[in-house]
């Protein structure tokens, strides 16, 4: 029963919020807001983000806090790009991930078997990683042609994408099945056509590693909540006193989960040199990692959370280069949404929340109206802000692992 | 049993500090001889690598340079380290040195005042700025309970942000048709003076200043009594009411302050103006290593930015000798894991022996 209320309740407001995108779109004119192209580059924006950011959930779920990430893909885009340069996207994806468990393995020894603390060894990590892929970079692409001390020779060889059969034309066995989702994208109709766009977007030139990345989110959510293994390694983050009075193997679990965080983010890293592009690049990271740390924290450190997350970050990422014009049209969206949600606090009677969204809606209106273009260095920061304001708003509600960052040592007193 | 004489104690803290340093240098050692097999394995000769940094660091031109490259880690590292002695760990002094670079060049440029308070007003201004950066930070620890760890993490992107936005849309100095990617530059009577002509300037002793303000501020005052007090025992500061929350701003705020000045030896020793590619970065994250190799003890903090220093220094030469110049960061970060690792187990080993020792002082009252 509550299964159903709450799948029913997920399907009005995804209806909901399809109505409002919808208006919005017609309203003002930005087809670009729901369109395919739009979407399918968001998809691929929010692949590395995401990863981060189950890599930021697996290694605090277990206890540790993984301030290294961005460190850990860097090794991940160095090592995919290598491997993929060398011989093909699939060997250079398993070597990023390797490249990304290498971080893990590192941040894992020295604050479970040091105990040091883990801020520190994740800050180090990063600046390793740094360095230390530049130096091999000097080593390996210097000389190579279209290599250099920061960038790896171009890969011959490209990921095969596919576009889904009968949803978006994809080829079954030489036949060309039609492309229903495209029809239904064309018309532009109120809300059909923003379905279309965006179920296109998602299931059209799909590359095999996104694929893999979305299925590490059911996959991760089964592990930790529905295994023995997945159990153990929650309560050593939760509560590393008690599950080692139970004969739980405390370290080792913190062993597996940062090497499991190392090798998502390593994976996060080798989808930026190996899908998104083609070689490597010094500083193609550009702060992923943290904000996979963020999108962590947006997602209450949950793998739903963490997706609704990453897409978030991914589609404002999106946008902004597909149609950077139509992001004005974004403040008419969240003054939409607002007065849904002052509707429904007036229903409620939560004071709070009626003045909160009033708020948001004037301020939202007032920037539609005068803002013309926002400036691209200011929308770069959009993940970092919502992370503080989520911080600082939803305290209350967040529910980190209780001994995440707690350096904890087997075998004496507490 | 427990009143030493003050020799006997003067005593004891010189073997521990003697220790202390062994164990630092034994740490330092033992990196050198990972880097070593790291070099060894990616086909360069270590002794060859090694050899060739301590010839030319200890040129007296490099000397030179090493008091050159010092200079910001040794304002980067103090500003970190006042955080550490309160528990705070401050990863944004990056952020907030940038943000200081680009206020302080640019209201340099707006006032025009004899040289030495012109020079004092730069600085002032960027450890204003720097120290507003910071605030954010800790008011929002006080007031919201987020973790600065956190909250100077994303607070260095929006700093990247915001300068960016400040500096294309009001502060960039088009007037040579838009080729100078720089703030307009500050005039001369705002310039640091030149200790030695063109390779190092004032900023040093500005520097070294800071570190004995430091000192006195952290270990010989009340007021670092009572940071110091909050950091290593926060339930216990509490209850002798020592405020808290007052204590996490004025840190929070003395630490952006210091770290305000991280660019300064550029803003006005060097570029004479804040630009995007002008003013390097990394500061902020070097510092954090800087301050735990020194294990945020004043005289540490500049021993270890000389060594890092010193390391930077021949990163020149040895590069055009064939070996990769980033091997000298990557020695740098491993020496700061090997040492927190070694200071860590140290500290452990201590604080067993000191519970033995008491618990066999127990025992002997007992059995009297």
């Amino acid at each position: 029963m509550i299964t159903k209320s709450k799948n029913s309740r997920l399907l009005m407001f995804v209806v909901g919020a399809l109505a409002v995108i919808s208006s919005v779109r017609l309203w003002t004119g930005q087809d670009a807001l729901t369109s395919s192209s739009t979407i399918g580059t968001a998809l691929r924006l929010t692949v590395p983000i995401l990863l981060a950011g189950m890599a930021g959930l697996w290694a605090e779920r277990c206890g540790v806090l993984n301030i290294g990430i961005e460190g850990m893909m860097i090794f991940g885009t160095w090592f995919g790009a290598w491997g993929a340069w060398q011989s093909g996207p699939w060997v250079g994806l398993v070597l990023a991930i390797l490249g990304g468990m290498l971080g893990g393995l590192i941040h894992a020894v020295a604050t479970v078997r040091f105990n040091i603390d883990q801020v520190i060894s994740g800050v180090v990590i990063n600046l390793l990683a740094f360095f230390g892929v530049r130096y091999l970079s000097d080593l390996v692409y210097v000389g190579k042609p279209g290599g250099g001390i920061s960038q790896s020779p171009p890969q011959k060889w490209a990921l095969p994408r596919f576009n889904l059969p009968i949803l978006s034309g994809g080829e079954v066995a030489g036949w060309k099945s039609p492309d229903v989702l495209g029809r239904l994208e064309t018309n532009r109709w109120f809300i059909i056509g923003d379905f279309g766009g965006i179920t296109r977007g998602l299931t059209s030139d799909l590359s095999w590693a996104t694929v893999i990345a979305i299925a590490v989110v059911p996959l991760s959510a089964w592990l930790l909540w529905r295994t023995r293994f997945g159990l153990r390694l929650r309560s050593s983050g939760e509560s590393p006193v008690a599950a080692e009075s139970l004969g739980i193997k405390v370290n080792h679990l913190r062993y597996y989960g940062l090497l499991i965080s190392g090798g998502l983010a390593g994976l996060a890293g080798g989808t930026l040199s190996i899908v998104a592009s083609s070689y490597y690049r010094q500083g193609q990271t550009a702060g992923r990692g943290f904000i996979g740390l963020a999108t962590m924290i947006f997602g209450n450190w949950r793998p739903s959370g963490v997706l609704t997350g990453a897409m978030l970050f991914g589609y404002a990422e999106g946008i902004k280069l597909v149609a950077s014009d139509s992001i004005t049209a974004l403040f008419l969206f969240i003054a939409a949404v607002s007065v849904m949600f002052f509707v429904l606090a007036v229903l409620r009677r939560k004071r709070t929340q009626i003045f909160v969204a009033l708020g948001v809606f004037v301020l939202s209106a007032v920037a539609y109206r005068t803002i013309d273009t926002v400036p691209e260095s200011l929308t770069q920061s959009l993940p970092y802000v919502v992370t503080i304001v989520v911080l600082a708003t939803a305290n209350q509600r967040l529910r980190p692992p209780a001994m995440a960052g707690v350096p904890f040592r087997p075998g004496e007193p507490h | 049993m427990s009143t030493k004489p003050a020799s006997q104690r003067n005593f004891d803290a010189l073997q521990k500090s003697l220790v202390t340093f062994g164990s630092s240098l034994s740490a330092i050692a033992f990196a050198l001889v990972i880097c070593g097999l790291l070099l060894l394995v990616t086909g360069k000769d270590p002794f060859a690598a090694y050899g060739k940094i301590l010839e030319t660091g200890l040129s007296g031109d490099k000397l030179l340079e090493m008091l050159k490259r010092a200079t910001p880690l040794i304002f980067s590292a103090t500003a970190v380290a006042i955080g550490f002695k309160m528990n705070l760990f401050n990863i944004g002094v990056e952020g907030q040195y940038l943000f200081a670079a680009l206020i302080a060049a640019e209201m340099g440029t707006r006032v025009s005042l004899p040289r030495p308070l012109h020079i004092l007003f730069i600085l002032i201004v960027a450890m204003i700025a720097g120290a507003a950066w910071a605030s954010i930070a800790a008011l929002l620890k006080i007031h919201r309970g987020i973790n600065e760890v956190i909250s100077t993490i994303m607070l260095n992107y929006i700093a990247l942000s915001v300068i960016q936005w400040m500096f294309e849309t009001f502060f960039r100095d088009d007037s040579d048709g838009g080729l100078n990617v720089k703030t307009t530059e500050i005039a001369p009577s705002g310039r640091m003076p030149d200790l030695v002509d063109d390779r190092l300037n004032g900023m040093l002793i500005v520097a070294l200043l800071i570190v004995i303000l430091y000192w006195f501020v952290i270990f010989r005052s009340r007021f670092g009594f009572q940071l110091r007090a909050s950091g290593l025992n926060p339930i216990a500061a509490r209850t002798a009411g020592i405020p808290a929350n007052r204590m996490v701003l004025i840190a929070m705020i003395l630490s952006g302050a210091i770290a305000g000045l991280v660019a300064m030896p550029a803003v006005i020793g060097d570029v004479y103006a804040y630009g995007p590619s002008a003013i390097a970065t990394q500061f902020g994250f070097a510092g954090i290593a800087v301050a735990l190799l020194g294990r945020n003890h004043p005289v540490g903090i500049v021993g270890a930015a000389l060594l890092f220093g010193f390391l930077d220094s021949t990163s020149a030469e040895l590069q055009l000798s064939g070996i990769p110049s980033s091997i000298v960061k990557v020695i740098q970060a491993i020496i700061v894991l090997v040492v927190v690792i070694v200071n860590e187990a140290s500290s452990r080993r201590f604080n067993r022996r000191t519970a033995e020792r008491a618990a066999l002082a127990l025992k002997s009252l007992d059995t009297q």
